[in-house]
């Protein structure tokens, strides 16, 4: 008994605090989709687009900021779920959104797990290159079944039902961004979970010291796998929701550029935090848009200005930097 | 009492330099057996060969009756073979407290589990706040790792290592560069060790080898030397020539 006791007095405090930025990170995700509806309706295909590419930079920082992997391919589990969510509507007739998504999200850890297979072999800098290799494998493969995938031209013919056969996916895009919204929030909530599960902390051991971790008798690379898997059903779904809401799948969702556009937003958002995937995604993408329109030539000047700023003077990206500047003094636990 | 750990004929070479030569030792539950040799003598070589990190050339290690020689690192530690390390490799960004959950729910095979957290499973947290206390490292339990003292960081790894419920315990030098003042809670430690477990101790410091160990292996080029009691092996002429080198002769060239 006073054994409990003691369990309690000692161990109880880190519990209460994650409950609550798992609400707070809900209501502020909440919060920014409200706003991005009210200030910017002429605009929601850009914030959809946002929400599907913080799919793939959340599922990028499971692998790269939890774990550790470095990867330039990741974009090949997000083209994955595209592809998968596309051909089901376009070539089956199966025009479910939910069901799309789930054929997405299925896609996408099938294609992690391949993924996973292949670069566990190697690390580091190997397992970087053969990263590149395997995006452009895959795009290769969806470039040659044109049959399948329309090739360079594009998957199109996707025509999604209404969500629960109410609500229809109109021209303005208020359904897509709102099936949107709700993807990323399931996801975010799912993923807190996850990264505070004991399997997080065991990915955790992992990126620091593999050696370790083997000597707890767990195997790196049977985690690593499993956390890729994940992330491959992670970055299914924004795939699939990018292919429900535009209704075309372009050969550049499989494409390396992708892949090192998502590393980048999750480098200056700050890794190894969800929330820093989320805020390097909607800066750059924002960033992006924004600066694109006002000076169409030096735009991607600018861009690696920004980018140069944050690695050099917050290299633990914008989130990052922010977060440990407010946590500072003499708070022990995150 | 049987064996639970035996090593039978090891043999490692890299290229032609033999560096473990058909070495071989048996311990029974409750032993304490402290390795020795100077600089140079193969003792890591030994602990990655008994680990399972290293092939060995020939020999086979066995593990409660079962050979292990072809079983890799990680199925070894779930065999009840697990080893500390000379300097500390713990996760610095995690607490005591995560260490020793994540090494009881590794040995319970719920370590992949997706939800919850260990904080909130009482078994877990029971076990988690008896070791960190008996320890002494219950004030400590959420402070990371980092910012924690060395001496202590060495018993967490003891207390990492204990919560993994071994059978045989390889600990490489656990008082190595912990300052004098902290080693007498190592040393109390190492005295409360499970009885029923067999402990191999790699280690420099004579002094903590002769209050720990019941038996001394030393070992010198790859080969054991000597195996007998503490009391003996500072007598024994071979042991003296393998720490004192040529200083014995060099008398007589003086």
């Amino acid at each position: 008994m006073t054994l409990a006791v003691n369990t309690q007095t000692i161990l109880s405090r880190p519990r209460g605090r994650s409950f609550r930025r798992d609400l707070m990170g809900v209501a502020v995700i909440a919060v920014f989709a409200a706003a991005g509806y009210i200030l910017f309706p002429d605009n929601l295909a850009l914030l959809t687009r946002i929400l599907s590419v913080a799919l793939l930079v959340l599922a990028l920082d499971l692998v790269t900021g939890y774990c550790g992997v470095a990867t330039l391919g990741h974009a090949a589990l997000f083209g994955s779920g595209a592809y998968a969510a596309g051909i089901l509507s376009a070539h089956y007739g199966i025009n479910d959104p939910l069901l799309m998504t789930l054929g997405g999200i299925v896609a996408g850890a099938v294609a992690g797990l391949l993924c996973a297979v292949i670069m566990l072999r190697a690390h580091g800098l190997p397992q970087l290159v053969l990263s590149i290799a395997l995006i452009y494998l895959f795009h290769e493969l969806a470039n040659k079944t044109s049959s399948w995938t329309g090739g360079s031209d594009g998957l199109s013919g996707i025509m999604p039902d209404p969500v629960f056969g109410l609500y229809e996916f109109d021209l303005f895009g208020h359904t897509a961004y709102f099936f949107g919204v709700a993807l990323l929030l399931i996801a975010f909530v799912l993923l807190r979970l996850v990264v505070r599960s004991p399997f997080g902390m065991l990915c955790r051991g992992i990126k620091e010291d593999p050696l370790r971790i083997r000597a707890l008798g767990a195997s790196p690379n049977a985690a690593l796998a499993k956390m890729y898997v994940i992330s491959g059903a992670v970055a299914g779904t924004g795939g699939a929701l990018s292919a429900i809401s535009t209704q075309v799948v372009a050969l550049d969702a499989l494409s390396f550029t992708q892949s090192a556009e998502a590393l980048v937003m999750l480098v200056l958002g700050g890794t190894g935090s969800l929330f820093g995937a989320l805020a390097g995604t909607l800066i750059f993408m924002l960033f992006e848009d924004y600066v694109s329109a006002a000076n169409p030539f030096h735009w991607l000047t600018m861009v690696g200005a920004l980018l140069i700023a944050v690695v050099l003077f917050a290299p633990k990206g914008i989130y990052g930097t922010a977060a440990a500047y407010f946590t500072r003094p003499g708070k022990a636990n995150r | 009492m049987s064996a639970v750990f035996e090593v039978a004929n090891l043999k490692r070479s890299f290229g032609g330099l033999v560096v473990t030569n058909d070495v071989s030792l048996s311990m029974a539950p409750g032993d304490r057996i402290a390795l020795i040799g100077p600089n140079g003598a193969g003792k890591t070589t030994f602990v990655n060969l008994v680990t399972g990190n290293l092939p060995p050339s020939s020999g086979e290690v066995r593990l409660g009756g079962e050979t292990v020689t072809r079983i890799d690192a990680i199925g070894r530690v779930r065999r009840g073979l697990v080893r500390s390390f000379q300097v500390t490799r713990l996760f610095q960004d995690m607490t005591p407290a995560e260490h020793v959950g994540l090494a009881v729910l590794q040995r319970d095979g719920r370590a992949g589990r997706l939800f919850g957290s260990f904080l909130s499973m009482p078994e877990v947290m029971v076990e988690v706040s008896e070791l960190l206390e008996k320890l002494g490292l219950a004030e400590l339990a959420h402070r990371k790792v980092r910012e924690i003292a060395y001496g202590q960081q060495r018993l967490l790894e003891i207390a990492v290592a204990l919560a993994l419920k071994p059978k045989v315990l390889l600990l490489d030098e656990p008082a190595a560069g912990v300052p004098q003042s902290d080693t007498g809670r190592i040393e109390q430690a190492l005295a409360d060790l499970p009885p029923d477990l067999a402990v191999l101790m790699i280690e420099h410091d004579m002094d903590l080898v002769f209050r720990f160990a019941k038996r001394v292996i030393v070992l010198a080029a790859g080969t054991i030397i000597f195996d007998g009691l503490p009391a003996d092996v500072t007598k024994d002429a071979r042991v003296r020539e393998a720490y004192l080198g040529n200083y014995a002769n060099a008398s007589h060239v003086a």
